[in-house]
């Protein structure tokens, strides 16, 4: 019960420490990073069982009891996502060890991990609206801070663009949120569904949904949104790039996407209509723009758009069955996404290129990298029997039983260019003949390979998720999206 | 009324400044006039014409006071600005060591 602020606090409290200390102790931030990411993914694994024993747990920050003072909220939902965010930073951090010697810095680089860590933990637990602007802010800040670490021409345009776009769609956020304080005189989430659900929906929630959907659109670099995508996740460092494409798009964006929409608004026909409408844009666009590109990462962030459209559509079907399907596909893409990244990164640690015609070859010399990336390839291009393959059959067999059935179709079509495209990335970067310059290139470091061996066999067998013993790890994040407008009758109930 | 109206207009100033104008400064300042017209639609959610300072004293009986939660939300607001704005203009510098312009149609070394 006591344990849900530390979801906040470990991380800041890292960051503070290690910008404190950091340039002054040797090994001090790489020790203090790991040790802290570890420690958060283990409070989340613990978690589950919390969730598994009482449905919801509500934390009241200060003793105040809500709707007057914040509060914290653990659910299925929340419990799901801080697995996924954790796992996922804490074998970047371990990932980071070596890959991050290339830089000068380095503590600042984990001070700002720490920092964009809390506040993606934030918007997870939080239960109040306005502290959710404020976790998103820290986190976008820091991760605008990250993408120009490097600081060379590319990295600073890339962040500017990046910048000047998030700041725009945390204003649109803001006034959503100052419009919907003016009609129901509350912030708690909880409460805004209870005033609205007795004060009637007025059209100011209509442009309220609006603002919403286009500022966390813009967060999850959805189709006519995503221009910044394909710049900032290349340009930042690889293990960045992981955690940008792999978690924070999904938290905020998919995630405060979910919890406004369904817990708090409520979602409506129109709302799931221009969710599958726009998932099906970002699946068919991304993949078309992946297909064409030579620089690796570029590619793979491509295809993040491609993949986030999936999971936008399976949550606009909004059946039971495509609901799982879209929250296993996010937790799925978030692993293998990361995967990929790592091992971009490992490439261009070992080749210092990131150019798809410049390499060939490198099977032979970087055994490890050519291989966990072929199962993360394979994964995410949905061949049987990896775990992508389940997330993407689930989704397809919902949108029939929905009967969408051209939506369907594209979605099988849009897989099968996926699978081109992480073909052409294989044949050209490890098949076929060593390229003569490749021939003296050294496997990378083992704290880098250890991080992408357990991801790769995450990837492999993340479909026991979906066996009955495991299954309520899915099924309960599902029943909170489910339950809609009831949020509030649950989070008031652990209240009483 | 026409005050909520006059912040929308000015939030859309703001919104063309962004999308329009080719210095990365004037860009910077659009997102600027962006956030005040925010924050002042907010504080201006929470006034009561007439309204005073919701400090309860004793044998004081306060009618009309105004909603003070929209004010510490504001600052909390421009805080991030200022963060925000910070960050903002020292990426801005360090492009136009890069490049040696501030014009964002010549800084475009990514593409595809």
């Amino acid at each position: 019960m006591k344990m849900l602020p530390f979801f906040v606090i470990i991380p800041l409290g890292t960051a503070f420490l290690i910008s404190l200390l950091g340039k002054k102790i040797r090994n001090f931030s790489d020790i203090l990073a790991n040790l802290g990411t570890l420690s958060l993914f283990l409070l989340s694994m613990y978690s589950i069982t919390l969730v598994n024993a009482h449905k919801i747990v509500v934390y009241k920050v200060g003793g105040w009891i809500p709707p007057i003072g914040i509060c914290m909220v653990l659910d299925g939902l929340t419990s799901f996502m801080l697995v996924t965010v954790n796992l996922v930073s804490f074998l970047v951090t371990v990932y980071s060890i070596s890959y991050m010697q290339r830089y000068t810095d380095k503590y600042r680089f984990y001070t700002l991990f720490m920092l964009m860590l809390a506040g993606m933990n934030g918007i997870i637990v939080t239960g109040d609206l306005f502290n959710l602007f404020v976790f998103l802010e820290i986190a976008a800040i820091a991760s605008y801070a990250l993408v120009a670490f490097g600081t060379e021409a590319e990295e600073l345009e890339a962040s500017f663009k990046y910048a000047v776009m998030g700041t725009v769609a945390s204003s649109f956020i803001l006034l959503a949120i100052a419009l919907l304080y003016s009609y129901t005189s509350t912030l708690n989430m909880a409460d805004i569904s209870l005033v609205l659900s007795e004060k009637g929906r007025g059209i100011i929630i209509t442009f309220v949904a609006v603002l919403f959907l286009a500022g966390f659109g813009l967060k999850a670099a959805l189709v006519p949104f995503h221009a910044w995508l394909p710049d900032a996740h290349p340009s930042a460092p690889a293990p960045i790039s992981a955690m940008l494409s792999g978690v924070f798009i999904k938290t905020l964006g998919v995630y405060a996407l979910c919890r406004v929409f369904f817990n708090i608004l409520g979602i409506s026909s129109k709302i799931s209509f221009i969710l599958v409408i726009l998932g099906v844009i970002s699946m068919i666009a991304g993949a078309f723009l992946a297909i064409a590109q030579a620089d690796i990462k570029r590619m793979f962030a491509y295809s993040s758009i491609s993949q986030i459209g999936y999971i936008i559509f399976a949550l606009g079907i909004g059946t039971p069955l495509a609901l799982l399907g879209g929250l296993f596909h996010l937790f799925n893409h978030s692993i293998f996404k990361s995967l990929l990244f790592l091992n971009s990164g490992a490439i261009e640690y070992s080749t210092e290129t990131r150019n798809l015609k410049r390499l060939g070859g490198l099977n032979s010399r970087l055994p490890v990298t050519g291989y966990t990336s072929l199962l993360g390839a394979l994964s995410i291009s949905g061949v049987p029997p990896f775990a992508g393959f389940f997330s993407k059959l689930i989704i397809i067999i919902a949108a029939v039983q929905a009967g969408y059935f051209i939506s369907a179709g594209i979605a099988i079509l849009v897989s099968i260019l996926t699978l081109a495209y992480y073909l052409k990335f294989q044949t050209y970067a490890f098949f076929g003949k060593p390229n003569e310059a490749w021939l003296k290139v050294k496997e990378v470091p083992l704290t880098m390979r250890l991080s992408m061996i357990v991801l790769a066999i995450i990837c492999v067998i993340a479909g026991i998720l979906l066996i009955p013993v495991l299954q309520p790890f899915l099924k309960n994040a599902v029943s909170v999206l489910l339950l809609g407008c009831g949020y509030k009758d649950v989070v008031f109930g652990a209240l009483k | 009324m026409s005050t909520y109206i006059l912040c929308l207009i000015l939030f859309c100033i703001g919104l063309y400044c962004v999308l329009r104008k080719r210095n990365i400064i004037k860009i910077i300042i659009g997102l600027g006039i962006i956030e005040y017209a925010i924050n002042l639609f907010f504080v201006l959610v929470g006034y009561r014409t007439h309204g005073r300072a919701p400090i309860l004293a004793k044998d004081q009986v306060i009618t009309n006071m105004v909603d003070p939660l929209p004010q510490a939300l504001v600052l909390t607001s421009i805080v991030i600005g200022l963060a925000v704005t910070a960050l903002i203009v020292a990426i801005a510098i360090r492009l136009y060591e890069k490049y040696g312009t501030f014009d964002i149609t010549k800084i475009r070394r990514l593409k595809g």
